[in-house]
């Protein structure tokens, strides 16, 4: 709990973090671009976790069990895409979406 | 009655089709053929087996020839009404499987010279299987729909072997126009099953021949245009049979049918196929004689005498000598159907219907005879045309010979085997009404002479100018020649009113003198007749056929019955209903059909525009949907 | 924060939007210290601000030319995402607000013994098979990360393009192991 903060203006903050990530995911082009978005989709989520945690049941430790998996389950993935990524990148050369846009080979 | 011989005899010629059918190509022709004999020959003697059991030793009792069925629920629709599989024994059955086997192995016998050499050989004994596997299945039927079933499996047979020279134009036409004939009849053949169906609430034989039965006792119930129902009925079942047994009007398949083989014409359009008809009729005998007076009947006696009439007129002008043999068969056809149409039911009364079943063994015999002897002479010359043929007598010996005793026999000289049942189905005639034994005795004598005009053209005459030397066939083709040969000479002698007979007790048949005499005395004048015009080279046949001009003209072109249905059927139905029925096709279902399809073309190519393999793209629509939804639960249900 | 995360994804710069980016995780964490989670905060920069951060910047190294000006989406595309974006903010915000939340009140700390206590635990409450799954899932990312690194396919510059491969592959691996002993510290 933030003296002087209350529930309302984080969740104000995280809504706004978890938007801007989605509109970053959908205008972005880049592959990079799209995985720094899903990081502030994740992140604006972690932080929910915890804040709601804190501020409703401080007695409890769910909500911050979860953000420590969040962020284990966050870095895998993080190390999975970008594995992905740099395949692509020897592949075709570029990791600009469109270039990724037929399925399969 | 033993049934696992009875199953048998049908099951080895099926088995044999699957295995010929279905290793055509990897099994040898040689093989073939003795596989095709070999089995059939089993099969037939296990019918005669079976025939000798029935009629002589455990067939009657206190003097009644029993029936014995075997059979298993197929399709139950209701408690009484079903279609059952199974077997049915009775006199006539067991003679049909008699006939059926003994023409069948001939004829298979008779196809391994025939047929020699032929590309198709294997395909062709795979069919001639099939063919005998189904004429055995609708022989031993249980009921309607079991008998419709093989009937129409024998129907597919006989178009594959009419159009087994698949690569003739003309033999596929004659096929496709068998097929389409026989198939309209049977159509209503189906029609008159289900009436029977539906108003008896049964399809077993032997619940609608007996007396006591729903059909007989309850075909008063139902009346449509002044008949009974069940009459009606009966009538469409006969029009099956007529156009299987090609009555006048639907006869017009059974000339082209000659396209096919020659064994299979002997086999199928001469002896065993052509007589399901009859079969059909005879079956369903109690029935049709009883159900409104025989109304039924009165019609089979007169479209049988027509066609007879009517289809003997034909045979004399024609010169392909296979359509000669078919249009006889036509009229003999004919002749049976008349002699069960003038039959009474019970004890001496029933002669007709002996007579028909008699004529019907006989005729098989004989007129197979024939078949196969214009199958030697045409394999011999190379020819179908009487008018290239002559004076084969010097090199055809056994042909010659076992063509003569056919020839006498279905002229009606005693004793072979035609004439007896000839003499019966006249003397049932007398008994019945004297315009059909009018019809009977001139049919009769144009017969003799058709047959002998045939006779002496082919082995009399002057020797025409032929490519090679005609040569007597190989043995596979003559010894079949003998053994119908003396099958005709002898058959006649069978005691068959004690045999079969409609009330199944049998009894002593007699000859009546004068009137044999007559019938005789018809058949050899026409037999003289044919003598003093086609022995020798002279020109009183044609001035003879001068004198009926027109007639003569007519007759030669099948009355222009052909023209007729391809009047009706090309200006008169293709252009009235089938042309509109096309045009709606095309235009309106077609046009909706393709229609539907361009739209869900374009459809489709929009979607595709959808599934663009961008997640992005899906990511957009989806939180778009996500925040809609959102909107619409929050705010328009909440409240 | 917002104004680093709007940053992060509307700069044109790829670098730039990284380092963006962890000003956001970093404010996150200053979050997480001020609501008195220190460990969460530890694990926030050490994983996030450290590990995903590095590897994110390693990669765009590798890829991009520093200078590179990224394509962005077409102008109506950005308009309808921004304001889809903002109806659905609005709608949170909303949501958030006609919300009564009963805050607790009461200020509690937790050590972090008590996280790795409640982790390991079996009985009610406790975490030990999503912690077990949680490892399983680690491991199975490490190894498929390595596989589709290394990749098999047509690579297109294949010798130089190869060593850059596996210098990403060691870094993934590296921070893939981190991330894993981490969890472990804090179970055992």
């Amino acid at each position: 709990m933030i003296p002087g903060v209350s529930i309302n203006e984080i969740l104000t903050l995280t809504s706004i973090l978890f938007f801007v990530g989605i509109y970053g995911f959908i205008t972005r082009k880049n592959l990079i671009s799209i995985l720094i978005s899903v990081e502030l989709i994740l992140n604006s989520s972690v932080i929910n976790f915890v804040v709601i945690n804190k501020y409703l049941y401080p007695e409890l430790l769910q909500g911050m069990v979860y953000s420590i998996f969040i962020i284990a389950v966050a870095a895998a993935e993080t190390a999975l895409a970008v594995a992905i990524i740099i395949n692509i990148y020897r592949r075709k050369g570029s990791v600009e979406v469109s270039e990724t846009e037929t399925m399969k080979h | 009655m033993n049934l696992i011989n009875l199953l048998l005899i049908p099951a080895i010629p099926l088995a044999v089709f699957l295995v010929l059918g279905i290793f055509s190509h990897k099994i040898k022709p040689a093989v073939s053929g003795l596989t095709g004999v070999a089995g059939l020959a089993i099969s037939t003697l296990l019918s005669y087996y079976t025939a000798w059991q029935y009629f002589f030793v455990n067939g009657k009792t206190d003097g009644v020839y029993q029936t014995f069925v075997e059979k298993t629920v197929w399709i139950k629709f209701t408690d009484t009404l079903h279609i059952d599989m199974g077997v049915l024994v009775d006199p006539i059955s067991v003679m049909m499987l008699v006939v059926v086997s003994t023409v069948s192995l001939m004829v298979h016998i008779y196809s391994r010279g025939y047929m020699k050499g032929d590309d198709g050989y294997t395909r062709f004994f795979a069919y001639l299987s099939l063919f005998t596997f189904s004429m055995y299945g609708l022989v031993l039927a249980t009921n309607l729909f079991q008998i419709y079933i093989f009937w129409e499996l024998v129907g597919v047979s006989s178009f594959l072997l009419i159009g087994y020279y698949y690569t003739k134009t003309s033999a596929i036409a004659a096929a496709k126009k068998a097929f389409i004939v026989t198939r309209f009849a049977d159509f209503g053949f189906l029609i008159g099953i289900f009436i029977i169906g539906f108003y008896t609430n049964t399809f077993d034989f032997q619940l609608l021949n007996d007396p006591e039965g729903p059909a007989i006792l309850t075909w008063a119930s139902t009346s449509f245009m002044g008949l009974s129902l069940i009459t009606w009925a009966l009538i469409l079942i006969f029009m099956g049979g007529a156009g299987k047994s090609a009555m006048f009007p639907l006869h017009i398949w059974l000339p082209d049918a000659m396209e096919g083989p020659t064994p299979v014409s002997a086999l199928i359009h001469a002896a065993t196929m052509v007589v399901a008809g009859v079969y059909l009729v005879a079956r369903l005998f109690p029935m049709f004689y009883m159900v409104e007076e025989g109304f039924a009947l009165q019609i089979v006696t007169y479209v049988g005498a027509f066609s007879a009439l009517f289809a003997a007129i034909i045979a004399i002008t024609q010169t392909d000598i296979k359509r000669i043999l078919a249009f006889s068969t036509m009229s003999q056809l004919g002749y049976m159907m008349m002699a069960l149409g003038v039959s009474g039911f019970d004890g001496h009364k029933g002669v007709g219907y002996m007579a028909s079943m008699f004529h019907l063994f006989t005729h098989a015999m004989f007129k197979a005879l024939l078949f196969l002897g214009a199958g030697s002479v045409i394999h011999a010359v190379h020819s179908n045309l009487l008018q290239e043929m002559g004076g084969l007598r010097k090199y055809m010996p056994v042909t010659n010979i076992s063509f003569l005793i056919a020839a006498l026999a279905i002229a009606g000289v005693p004793p072979l085997a035609g004439f007896w049942s000839k003499d019966e189905i006249l003397m049932a005639a007398y008994s019945n009404s004297q315009f059909i034994y009018g019809v009977g005795i001139f049919v009769a004598g144009l017969t003799a002479f058709y047959m002998f005009r045939l006779y002496f053209g082919i082995f009399w005459g002057k020797d025409r100018q032929y490519k090679h030397r005609p040569h007597e066939s190989p043995a596979s083709m003559t010894i079949p020649l003998i053994v119908l040969a003396v099958l005709t000479l002898t058959a006649g002698f069978i005691p068959f009113s004690e045999l079969v007979s409609a009330d199944k007790i049998g009894f002593e048949a007699h000859i009546n003198l004068p009137l044999a005499a007559i019938a005789v005395g018809v058949g050899a004048l026409g037999i003289l007749l044919a003598w003093l015009f086609y022995k020798k080279e002279n020109d009183l046949a044609s001035r003879f056929a001068n004198a009926f001009g027109s007639f003569y003209k007519w007759s030669s072109n099948k009355f222009y019955f052909d023209e007729i249905y391809l009047f009706v059927a090309r200006k008169v139905f293709f252009k009235n209903v089938a042309a509109p029925i096309a045009k709606f096709d095309k235009k309106i279902v077609d046009g909706t059909m393709e229609g539907i399809g361009n739209q869900t073309a374009v459809i489709s190519r929009k979607i595709k525009d959808l599934q663009s393999g961008r997640v992005q793209d899906y990511a957009f629509g989806f939180i778009g949907g996500v925040v809609i939804l959102a909107l619409i639960f929050i705010y328009a249900f909440t409240n | 924060m917002v104004t680093s995360a709007i940053a992060a994804v509307s700069s044109r710069k790829m670098l730039r939007s990284v380092v963006y980016l962890l000003f956001v995780l970093i404010g996150a964490a200053g979050l997480y210290f001020q609501m008195d989670y220190n460990f969460l905060a530890a694990i926030q920069l050490t994983v996030y601000a450290g590990g995903v951060i590095v590897l994110i910047i390693f990669s765009v190294l590798l890829i991009h030319h520093i200078e590179m000006e990224l394509e962005m989406a077409k102008r109506s595309r950005q308009a309808i995402s921004a304001l889809l974006c903002m109806l659905g903010l609005s709608i949170f915000l909303a949501t958030i607000y006609a919300h009564p939340f009963e805050t607790a009140g009461i200020t509690s700390t937790t050590t972090t013994a008590e996280i790795g206590r409640a982790l390991l635990s079996t009985e009610k409450g406790g975490f030990i098979l999503p912690f077990e799954v949680i490892s399983v899932l680690l491991l199975s990312a490490m190894i498929g990360a390595i596989v589709i690194a290394k990749g098999g396919g047509k690579i297109k510059q294949p010798i130089e393009e190869k060593t850059d491969a596996e210098r990403i592959l060691e870094e993934i691996t590296e921070e893939v192991t981190k991330a894993k002993k981490q969890e472990e510290e804090i179970g055992v």
